[in-house]
């Protein structure tokens, strides 16, 4: 196969009814889709597009949450030779002001000639469109577009596209805002699908599971397109639901007898906490044979947890596995806990932190644990370089680079993004870790690093000790590096979210933490700085956007006449 | 009946969710369209109602447009209780 269209036409020619996807919406019956009704559904979206005037090549920008009407979308694009991009949709903690503003920037960057979305999402959209200026010429809305329709493959544009062309843009999960496209080919995606699903072990009889956001690459290429694509069934509900029913996960594994599933480490924590028994009542895990935490830092922790408390359900331990992805790589650069149990190690945190090796801990030295990633992916390579771009060897800490064959075609737009992000053939990651023995260890990203006199400091480190501090909630806190011209140094300022707003609590909070990240660290912070909710910019992901809350940190004491 | 509720209601939201006992909270303070309490919060709460007032809240109903203030919120309870 070549490009997708050829693929989804094998599905629809050879096995019309066997079932791509079930969707899942509370109170309402599971939805089953078959390849069949899936290209009707879509052929109904390439009519739309092409009264809406969309040439092959043309961005589209989907704004939709799971179901039908994103699946037809999506898939309509695709069969339209058209490139699908689907943009995060509005959350409660969002401020809409920011978001339209996100959208501005993002139809500035990847120039979508057309937008989909609902009716009551419509007037939001247009708010943000700058007409005659911008590349938008149609917005489409979802109840508006034409019902399914038989298909007839031959006059699909989609079928034409060449490998090496463009199929899909994914959002990095860079700072919302200053987002970048990354554009990929029908080879590129394809190739990641055969390696990634060999470093699975795809096999028959497997069934995807998933809640995950599709504008996210874990959701889209390991929920969306690899089950759909290779022809394995997907049982897909919304993150929306699912934070509100976390329990649904488990229900939906046990009735479909899912396989496979990916979380990124906070999923973990909050499952094992919210979930109740009643709600699990029957419910029977044993399925489950891979479970890849994934897109954020991983935690040894959250995987016991996690265990511990499914354990009694038939969660089988050898289940919890790991993943290192990026969308720059499609998806996947490596996998672990297929073979083997997860690879986790503990690591004496001064030297890591200082000296940037990981040497085991010993003796009484405190000590970090790390959890492994696994190990690199078919067709792709891993290395650890130093900041010249030399080759480091195993367990010294320096950027990971990736070199493969499927690698992004360039950020859309961003040539010069595009450049910086390569040395040679190798993609530079921006993330730190280190290699024993082809098991990858992540521990930071380069362009977070605080650097005071010369000493390198990885900023999680310190909200991580921030977190210890009664009052800080995981995610709430944001440590960043401010230039201090005096000194000629950077200056450590930590901005903590609480829910107090009491001057008394905030002040022993603040004390709390300068002295934990003291003893923590050795780092001394200049600066605590305790607000309310919803201070903290926030990317898509719900990561912190360390350099975007220094900026706001800095206006704010600039504005305010402090020093700082 | 219902100051009771709204009062029980209100003092675990503060205690539990904004972490500020202290707080009082208007009934008809928006607590969902204004941030204060977010969506993985809702879980607890629905599980605070039933297991308080025997009334179970599908998550499905766990949105503003079920409930956004403790008086939208008592009500929704007592009407279910019957």
């Amino acid at each position: 196969m070549t490009n997708f269209t050829e693929q989804l036409e094998q599905y629809y020619q050879q096995s019309p009814e066997r079932i791509a996807i079930t969707l899942l919406a509370s109170g309402k019956e599971d939805l089953p889709i078959s390849y069949r009704i899936l290209m009707e559904g879509s052929a109904g979206y390439v009519d739309t597009y092409r009264q809406a005037g969309v040439k092959p090549g043309d961005v589209v920008l989907l704004i939709l949450q799971h179901g039908r009407d994103m699946l037809y979308a999506y898939f309509g694009a695709v069969l339209a030779g058209a490139i699908p991009s689907i943009m995060p949709f509005l959350t409660e903690k969002l401020l809409p002001e920011r978001y339209r503003a996100d959208l501005a920037a993002l139809i500035s960057v990847t120039r979508p000639t057309t937008i989909v979305t609902y009716r009551e999402f419509e007037t939001e959209v247009r708010t943000a469109l700058k007409p005659g200026e911008d590349s938008v010429r149609a917005v489409i809305v979802s109840d508006q577009a034409l019902g399914p329709r038989a298909v007839d493959f031959t006059v699909m544009d989609g079928l034409q596209r060449e490998p090496d062309e463009i199929v899909l843009l994914q959002h990095s999960s860079g700072t919302t805002g200053l987002q970048k496209g990354v554009a990929l080919t029908h080879r590129a995606v394809l190739n990641q699908l055969e390696s990634y699903s060999r470093a699975i072990q795809l096999r028959d009889g497997d069934v995807f599971v998933s809640w995950l956001p599709l504008y996210h690459d874990m959701g889209l290429i390991a929920c969306w397109l690899m089950p759909i694509l290779l022809g394995y069934p997907l049982v897909l509900m919304s993150p929306f639901e699912w934070v509100r029913a976390p329990y649904r996960l488990f229900q939906a594994v046990s009735k479909y007898k899912g396989t496979l599933s990916w979380l990124p480490n906070f999923a973990y924590n909050f499952c094992a906490q919210k979930v109740r028994d009643r709600d699990l009542v029957g419910v029977d895990l044993s399925s489950w044979r891979a479970i890849s935490n994934c897109s954020e830092p991983m935690r040894w922790d959250s995987h016991q947890a996690f265990y511990e408390r499914f354990k009694a359900h038939g969660l089988r331990y050898e289940a919890l596995a790991t993943c290192y992805a990026m969308a720059e790589n499609v998806f996947a650069v490596t996998q672990g806990g297929l073979d083997s149990p997860v690879v986790f190690e503990d690591i004496d945190r001064e030297s890591l932190q200082v000296e940037k090796i990981a040497r085991p801990a010993s003796g009484d030295r405190t000590s970090v644990r790390m959890l492994g990633a696994g190990k690199a992916i078919e067709n792709t390579q891993v290395k650890i370089v130093d900041e010249h771009g030399a080759t480091l060897s195993d367990r010294l800490v320096g950027e990971i680079a990736v070199k493969s064959n499927c690698m992004l075609t360039g950020y859309y737009h961003r040539q010069d993004a595009t450049r910086k992000a390569f040395l040679g053939e190798w993609y530079l990651t921006g993330d730190y870790g280190y290699l024993v023995d082809g098991e990858l260890f992540i521990n930071g990203r380069k362009k977070d690093l605080i650097i005071v006199g010369g000493k390198n400091i990885y900023p999680q480190d310190l909200e991580l000790l921030a977190y210890e501090v009664e009052g800080v909630h995981a995610g709430r806190a944001s440590a960043f590096g401010v230039f201090n011209d005096q000194n000629g140094t950077e200056d450590v300022v930590m901005v903590v979210e609480v829910d107090s707003d009491d001057p008394v609590e905030r002040l022993q909070i603040s004390d709390a933490i300068r002295a934990v990240v003291t003893r923590g660290s050795s780092v001394a912070l200049r600066y605590v700085h305790v607000v309310g909710k919803h201070w903290l910019v926030k990317t898509s992901s719900g990561k912190t956007a360390r350099s975007a809350n220094r900026d706001k940190f800095i206006a704010e004491m600039n504005a305010s006449g402090k020093s700082y | 009946m219902t100051e009771e509720m709204l009062s029980q209601l209100g003092k675990y939201i503060a205690s539990e969710f904004l972490r500020q006992p202290d707080r009082s909270l208007g009934k008809d303070e928006p607590l969902l369209s204004s941030g204060l309490i977010d969506s993985f919060h809702l879980v607890d709460l629905a599980l605070f109602v039933e297991d308080n007032y025997g009334v179970h809240i599908d998550d499905s109903e766990l949105n503003a447009s079920t409930f956004d203030t403790l008086s939208q919120l008592t009500a929704f309870i007592q009407a279910r209780q019957g």
